[in-house]
């Protein structure tokens, strides 16, 4: 990329400044190094100026220790992706250096602890820029001899503030918000640390870049969270007030949240004994008049399968929340991966259809959620928002909501009403109303809710003709849903040679991989799914206007050799030109890999035929 | 359900203010009569004791004036869990094992309820019995009535966890061999607050029973005794004194409070004691808990919107 600091051309004399439209460092350490908090201040820090940032972590998902890394990418304009090869690596240790040095760029610069990392190999000299810091001496030299590992992170920080001309003042406005409320002293700590760092001179053997300005500012300040407070937040918007839930890796974070943050609300979340009763409690809730929230990953979605069963049969609004890892069984818990689609949408015994939506990235995290709840009491019907490990813990900027106007009230409407049939089978599209316990009903004939098949009332029935045209009701109010979704649109051309397919967290690799391939010269284009079950109308002519569809996903290829999307499009559409590009590694994808596998996929090469 | 409103009006999101409107004419209601609240006509077997039972909550009602709103009633899997279906009021027929947890999502989100949760002894103490443990130890108010028949009734005839040892079903043709629970000890020591003991032959004590649980604010739970006449005849016939057994009220000097002793009491061999062997009127209910928490989150908030709560939030993540 020409606009990024490994070919960078030096500008002006000493110290040289080089203008750069985007930097991609990767922090490579040990979990307990503090590492995610550099990341974590380069990601507030660009929120604040006018850059877009996005983050890529990965977690060790042992307690304590493993090498662990956090890569961060803040560029002046769209960041679509964490990018596929950094400009600078800052490495700890000798295993962070040995590991994921070839993640650099040719030319990029590798920042080392020369107290730890000895072994250069010699090949690798004359391909990067090496710059050994003795960062763990120095450390301790700035903030005193108690501190061992504790707070090279900050002085790191204090490194890459230099580097890349970062402004001083708001860092350390951002240290000082972190830290406060601990001990003063700690505050102090990091701020020498960060001073000492900063103070390093770098001057004789790199240059520093600065990021260009922004062509326009933003009309709305940024804020920058990661995926899983977004969508916490956006539940709360929505107007969640109960959620039940148990531990589980990623999810764990939107259910600390939502038991911290419910209370201020009038809320409450629970921490449920097992994954059975977090969804139990749940449908419980939501039976109670308010459409609340269960969440889990990998195997605790399996275990609420039975009780998803019961919300459809007994057509409750319910929102369960999938922050899929790698599987199946334990799997990969810290890595991410995108295998969990067929379960949402047919998991559990029985015709059993619900709604499975995904959001694309941190900010649509929140719409997403706000978009689930008005879903399912629209079409009194479980919703599942489908994320993954990889929005979940990655941090964006993004404009700030309007709160005013999203924030909404759902509370239930007790008022009396003269008579009740929940399961009308002549009601438009055939959606269910319940009405809450506490609702008085005139006619003194009350309904029940069940997960036996039922007739209008829910009194339970063993009546062929009935059993059918229940299950016809709970079919058609999803084709009544799938006429509303908005259809998707096309990135770049709406007809061409290839057509690139995503759901989920791919988009932002993708969309990137069209610029990339279009400059090139090549015919790609992409599209983006959002709703997955039902699907939107329209895909079958966004379909026909290419030459072939190539759906991108983070799971394996299938016995018959399609991916979970794949699969679904294949088996609703009967296209065999759809297939697949799929990889299980455990990591997002890098653009490149995607335009690779696109290429090598199609014999005519990816130019407009 | 109403649509979603904007918050700016000034309504909260405050999920635990929800209050009940009172119907019309509320002023001198009367009991509902069973005629009101008798639903569907009962699926079980002619002489099934469930009837009993069923018979004495419709005269809870309408002695203790609980309303169709003012009440749920929820049950899991089994004979006994059909209850709901022929009791005309707010109900929900959920999955097996796991009436609890949902009628705790009711109890914890709506407070102008009382949940009654009927079931049999498989959904208490062997597909839910975790359930059981962790919603006695939370004491979430509800009242949970066990129709314990020692087997499996809806499914015919295998054995269940409170089968005792030797009794022949079709998964032990030779007799059980595995020891069975006792839902009185395990209520204790799963740190249940009113735990109860009745007999579906003897109406006005398991009436006595409900309205005490009713009365406990809390977990109260009741193991009421209830005949299988089609695949255990006469397992109680032994605590049925018109079959030549012995009825033994809890004797009257036994400390309620003293959980030591009840747990003694429980451990008597059948047909054992019938009454109130536990109760304790201080612990806490989670409900109460989460009340006082929402209060002191409140109380830094107050005045403001929900969006404006929420607005800190992201003022915080610039």
């Amino acid at each position: 990329m020409s606009d990024s600091i490994a070919t960078a051309t030096p500008t002006g004399g000493t110290p040289k400044v080089s203008k750069i439209q985007e930097a991609i460092i990767r922090i490579a350490g040990n979990s307990q190094d503090g590492i995610q908090a550099i990341g974590g201040f380069l990601a507030r820090l660009a929120g604040r100026s006018e850059q877009e940032v996005m983050t890529f972590m990965t977690i060790p998902s042992t307690i304590s220790g493993g090498p662990s890394i956090f890569q961060v990418r803040v560029g002046t304009g769209e960041v679509l992706s964490s990018g596929d090869d950094a400009d600078v690596l800052l490495a700890f240790y000798q295993h962070s250096y040995d590991d994921h040095v070839a993640s650099l760029k040719k030319g990029g610069i590798v920042l080392y602890d020369s107290d730890h990392v000895s072994e250069i190999p010699e090949e690798n000299k004359s391909v990067y820029r090496h710059v050994p810091i003795p960062i763990s001496g120095l450390t301790v030299e700035a903030i005193g001899g108690t501190a061992k590992d504790k707070g090279k992170n900050i002085f790191a920080l204090g490194l890459l503030a230099k580097m890349f001309d970062l402004n001083i003042p708001k860092l350390e406005k951002l240290i000082n918000e972190r830290f406060t409320g601990k001990d003063n002293s700690i505050a102090q700590n990091a701020l020498m640390a960060f001073h000492a760092g900063y103070g390093y001179s770098l001057g004789g053997i790199i240059e520093t870049f600065q990021f260009a300005e922004a062509q326009k500012a933003k009309e709305r300040p940024q804020v920058v969270m990661n995926g899983n407070e977004a969508l916490g937040y956006g539940l709360i918007a929505a107007g969640v007030r109960f959620g039940a839930g148990y531990p589980i890796t990623p999810w764990s974070d939107i259910m600390e949240l939502l038991r911290r943050e419910l209370p201020k609300y009038g809320g409450t979340f629970v921490q449920c004994e097992d994954e059975i009763a977090s969804v139990s409690m749940a449908i419980g809730a939501s039976y109670g008049g308010r459409v609340a929230v269960t969440g889990s990953s990998g195997p605790g979605v399996s275990l609420k399968t039975e009780a998803l069963g019961w919300a459809v049969m007994a057509e409750m609004p319910l929102i369960i929340i999938d922050v899929q890892r790698g599987g199946p069984s334990t799997g990969m818990p810290t890595n991410v991966e995108q295998s969990d689609l067929n379960i949402a949408c047919f998991g559990g015994h029985g015709d059993s259809p619900r709604v499975v939506i995904a959001p694309a990235d941190v900010e649509d995290c929140f719409y997403t959620a706000i978009e689930a709840v008005n879903i399912a009491r629209k079409f009194s019907v479980p919703v599942i928002l489908l994320t993954d490990q990889g929005i979940a813990t990655r941090i964006e900027a993004f404009s700030e909501p309007d709160l005013e106007k999203i924030c909404q009230d759902i509370s239930p409407d007790l008022s009396p009403r003269p008579d009740h049939k929940p399961y009308d089978l002549n009601a438009p599209d055939g959606i269910t109303r319940h009405l809450a316990p506490g609702t008085p009903i005139l006619s003194g004939k009350y309904p029940i809710t069940t997960g036996l098949e039922h007739d209008e009332m829910g009194h339970p029935t063993g009546s062929p003709k009935l059993h059918a045209s229940m299950t016809a009701k709970r079919r058609m109010k999803l084709q009544a849903l799938s006429r509303e979704l908005p259809r998707p649109r096309v990135y770049g051309p709406p007809e061409g040679n290839i057509l690139l397919v995503g759901w989920g967290s791919t988009q932002g690799p993708i969309k990137e991989a069209v610029e990339r391939a279009r400059k090139a010269g090549d015919s790609v284009s992409a599209v983006h799914i959002k709703y997955l079950f039902p699907l939107p109308e329209g895909l079958d002519e966004i379909f026909a206007a290419f030459n072939h569809v190539f759906v991108v996903e983070m799971n394996d290829e299938g016995l018959y050799g399609y991916g979970q999307l794949a699969g679904l499009l294949r088996a609703r559409f009967c296209d065999p030109k759809i297939r697949g590009i799929n990889k299980v590694d455990g990591l997002t994808w890098k653009v490149r890999d995607i335009l690779d596998r696109a290429e090598s996929a199609v014999s005519h090469g990816m130019k407009k035929l | 359900m109403s649509n979603p409103t904007s918050d700016t009006a000034g309504t909260r999101g405050n999920i635990l203010a929800v209050n009940a409107p009172e119907a019309p004419g509320t002023v001198e209601r009367k009991g509902l009569t069973k005629k009101e609240i008798a639903a569907d006509h009962p699926t079980w077997c002619p002489g099934c004791g469930d009837f009993s039972v069923l018979a004495l909550y419709f005269k809870l009602i309408e002695k203790r004036k609980l309303w169709h709103e003012k009440i749920t009633t929820v049950a899991g899997i089994g004979c006994s869990s059909r209850f709901p279906y022929f009791v005309q009021g707010h109900g929900a027929h959920f999955i097996h094992g796991r009436a609890l947890p949902f009628a705790s999502g009711i109890s914890l989100s709506r407070p102008d309820l009382h949940v009654f949760v009927f079931g049999g002894d498989g959904d208490a103490f062997s597909i839910g019995g975790n359930h059981f443990n962790h919603t006695a130890r939370k004491n979430i108010k509800m009242t949970y009535v066990v129709m314990d028949n020692w087997v499996y009734g809806l499914t015919k005839k295998q054995t269940s966890p409170t089968s005792p040892l030797g009794f022949k079903s079709k998964t032990d043709i030779w007799g059980a061999v595995d020891h069975p629970i006792n839902p009185m000890k395990q209520a204790i020591s799963a740190g249940a607050t009113f735990v109860a003991r009745t007999t579906h032959t003897n109406p006005n004590h398991v009436l006595a029973m409900m309205e005490a649980a009713m009365d406990h604010d809390g977990f109260s739970f009741i193991e009421c005794l209830s005949e299988c006449v089609e695949f255990y005849e006469g397992a109680f016939d032994a605590s049925n004194p018109r079959k030549g057994g012995v009825f033994n009220l809890v004797p009257a000097d036994h400390d309620v409070t003293d959980e030591h002793a009840a747990y003694k009491l429980a451990d008597t061999p059948f047909p054992g004691y019938f009454g109130l062997f536990y109760k304790n009127s201080k612990r806490a209910t989670k409900n109460a808990l989460e009340t006082n928490i929402n209060t002191d989150a409140q109380s830094r908030v107050q005045g403001q919107k929900s969006w404006q709560i929420l607005q800190k939030n992201f003022d915080r993540s610039k």
